[in-house]
């Protein structure tokens, strides 16, 4: 997972080791100025860093098995000795939420991975190209955006078969229009510009051009949509698996433990829902937070 | 004006490739399936000769174009296929499902847009006060909520907790009678037919899912509005209407509100998106009888031809809200079809 995370940055890395050392400790030092003066955009940094910690190392650290059901113990309010309660099975809630992070934040970055990757290749390609390719795939892109997206992951679930991996490829569609357009709008303001006709007369092929030259262009905004995205994904996938699909009980995620859940709230066992429904929540707002926090860092033009 | 109609006829002509499109996606969805929809219609106790009788029935064994021809055509008469969960006509289930789907919506709609564009100005006009701080809070919460838990959220503290809300079971209490099917509206019904307890009762059942997905729709409306309106308010328009001596109200509405009326519209577009999708979630939650909570029980029974005419409706209702909302958008904004593109 951490792979998958650092490799957009690890491709970044080339524009900026061609810029001098001082415009990079002058971009660190704008970002720490962000910081400083945005004190919830740290937080948020902070908050990732703990949902990372969760997923990496929560499974070791629980204080229970979240799969192991103890029926003396069942639907028992939150205490000091369970934390976030106990479910219907008398499972622990906490070790439940906390080990579920894993999951969902692998469906998400794998899902956004995947759109970023195929969206940049569409938008590339017909950003540079242009012509009826860009025609064809825009029409193309367009059809996806008729539909609701939501409803189009439920339909793509439904046609491809009920499972995880396809939840991330349905979550990875209804997400490529916005990768795709992002990426086509920066090609292409940057086809004919000098850098590149100089990169082309030295003798670069077209592809080196766009992949080495051109396309580095388009990752700081990238950066911004991927951070926005994810907590979208997150969303998209927990509300998937809150309707039944995808992840299949016992499993601990989010969206499933708020649709188990869902049956105790009336009856006023809260803690069921509230807690995984709660993480949910800040994962979510942690991931738009982040994303308004980057986007100061990227652009302070854009500053709202 | 000829320009204008023009420009109306060719965005409805713009309509027709997407929903071509979008039927192609949907036959795509259908023919995509795991498993041979022949073995799944002849049942459990099928025999590969009464496999093949059904695969020929359903025209499975001819080549794909044709096949595609054959659902063209049934989609032009309005047949969407059998349920197999139900056995009833997929497009009859859907039809009779609709309006409770729709008015769930579109009181949501309305809620979250009397609330969020008021807020959006005011946080435009005020900017840097409690009611801008108070903007931001719900627009950076109101994304990142999951309507579902909010939905749970609002029946724990209002029907567990606090006893002002009905049972959160579909759409109305079983002790009213069903009003007279007019519109399908149970609003409109009931008012129609003068029985206000009844009318009572839809509403309350109502409230609750209507505010779930307000919420939810609430924060791009209003981070819209206060984004258009701020920029209308630092327009040369604006100020030249402050410097002929116009009053502050006049400004507000008449130059700077209707200009940034406009983005907003737009934005409305992306909002149907959203609120088509949370709604599927907010009906599971409520046990609201539309569309979307029987896409959700066809889902878990496999019915795939049920899911499919769920998605297709969706997606045709998506495609003519926003053609709605672009011709909408033609009578607010006086410069449209006129301009030189």
């Amino acid at each position: 997972m951490a792979t998958v995370l650092d490799a957009p940055t690890a491709s970044a890395q080339p524009p900026k080791m061609a810029q001098p050392a001082a415009v990079k400790s002058g971009a660190l030092a704008h970002t720490l100025y962000v910081l400083r003066e945005n004190p919830v955009t740290a937080l948020s940094f902070g908050m990732f860093a703990f949902f990372i910690a969760s997923a990496v190392i929560g499974p070791y650290v629980v204080p229970y098995d979240p799969l192991a059901t103890n029926s003396a113990m069942s639907l028992k309010p939150p205490s000091l000795a369970h934390w976030f309660g106990t479910d219907n099975l008398g499972r622990d809630v906490f070790s439940r939420v906390i080990v579920a992070t894993r999951l969902d934040l692998i469906i998400s970055v794998a899902a956004v991975a995947l759109s970023f990757v195929i969206g940049s290749f569409i938008g590339a390609i017909s950003g540079y190209r242009g012509g009826w390719l860009d025609t064809v795939m825009n029409r193309g892109l367009d059809i996806i955006m008729a539909f609701p997206l939501f409803v189009l992951a439920m339909g793509i679930v439904a046609a491809l078969g009920n499972s995880v991996a396809n939840i991330i490829y349905a979550t990875a569609i209804i997400n490529i229009p916005f990768y795709a357009r992002l990426v086509r709008a920066e090609v292409n303001i940057r086809r004919e510009a000098g850098f590149t006709q100089a990169a082309k007369i030295a003798g670069n092929s077209d592809a080196r051009v766009l992949a080495f030259h051109i396309f580095p262009n388009a990752l700081p905004p990238m950066m911004v949509q991927v951070s926005l995205n994810l907590g979208w994904a997150i969303l998209n996938a927990a509300g998937l698996s809150f309707i039944g699909l995808g992840v299949r009980p016992p499993t601990p995620e989010w969206g499933i433990m708020v649709a188990e859940g869902a049956n105790y709230i009336v009856s006023g066992e809260w803690w069921l829902a509230v807690f995984p429904g709660l993480w949910l929540m800040l994962a979510v707002f942690t991931f738009n937070l982040m994303g308004d926090g980057l986007r100061d860092i990227v652009d302070p033009r854009r500053r709202t | 004006m000829a320009g204008r109609s023009a420009a109306i006829i060719g965005r409805i002509a713009q309509a027709v490739p997407v929903i071509i499109g979008v039927v192609v996606i949907s036959f795509i969805l259908t023919r995509a399936l795991p498993g041979d929809p022949a073995v799944q219609f002849a049942g459990l106790a099928a025999t590969p000769e009464s496999i093949e009788q059904v695969r020929v029935k359903l025209g499975l064994d001819k080549p794909m174009p044709e096949q595609f021809l054959i659902y063209v055509g049934q989609l032009a008469h309005g047949d969407l296929g059998q349920s197999i969960a139900t056995g009833r006509p997929v497009a009859e289930e859907l039809a009779s499902r609709l309006p409770a789907s729709l008015e769930l919506t579109l009181v949501a709609l309305v809620l979250s847009c009397i609330i969020a564009i008021p807020l959006g100005v005011l946080a435009a006009t005020r900017q840097g006060t409690w009611v801008d701080q108070l903007c931001r809070i719900l627009v950076t919460a109101g994304v990142s909520l999951p309507t579902f838990f909010t939905g749970l959220v609002l029946i724990y503290v209002f029907y567990y907790l606090l006893g002002w809300a009905p049972s959160p079971l579909g759409r109305l209490d079983f002790v009213f009678i069903e009003p007279d099917r007019v519109t399908g509206f149970y609003l409109i019904d009931a008012a129609l037919a003068g029985d206000w307890e009844t009318w009572t009762g839809a509403l309350k059942q109502l409230i609750l899912p209507a505010i779930t997905l307000a919420l939810f729709t609430l924060a791009p409306i209003a981070r819209m509005t206060r984004a258009s309106m701020l920029s209308a308010l630092s327009a040369d328009y604006v100020r030249t209407a402050k410097a002929a001596g116009l009053g502050s109200r006049q400004v507000l509405f008449t130059y700077a509100f209707r200009n940034a009326l406009l983005p907003v519209v737009t934005t409305l577009g992306m909002v149907f998106s959203f609120v088509l999708g949370a709604n599927v979630l907010v009906e599971k939650v409520f046990a609201w009888p539309g569309i979307g909570s029987y896409a959700v029980e066809a889902l878990v029974a496999s019915d795939y031809a049920a899911v499919q005419g769920f998605v297709l409706t969706m997606a045709l209702l998506f495609v003519v809200l926003n053609l709605i909302i672009d011709l909408a958008y033609s009578t607010i904004d006086p410069r449209f079809g006129t301009g030189a593109r």
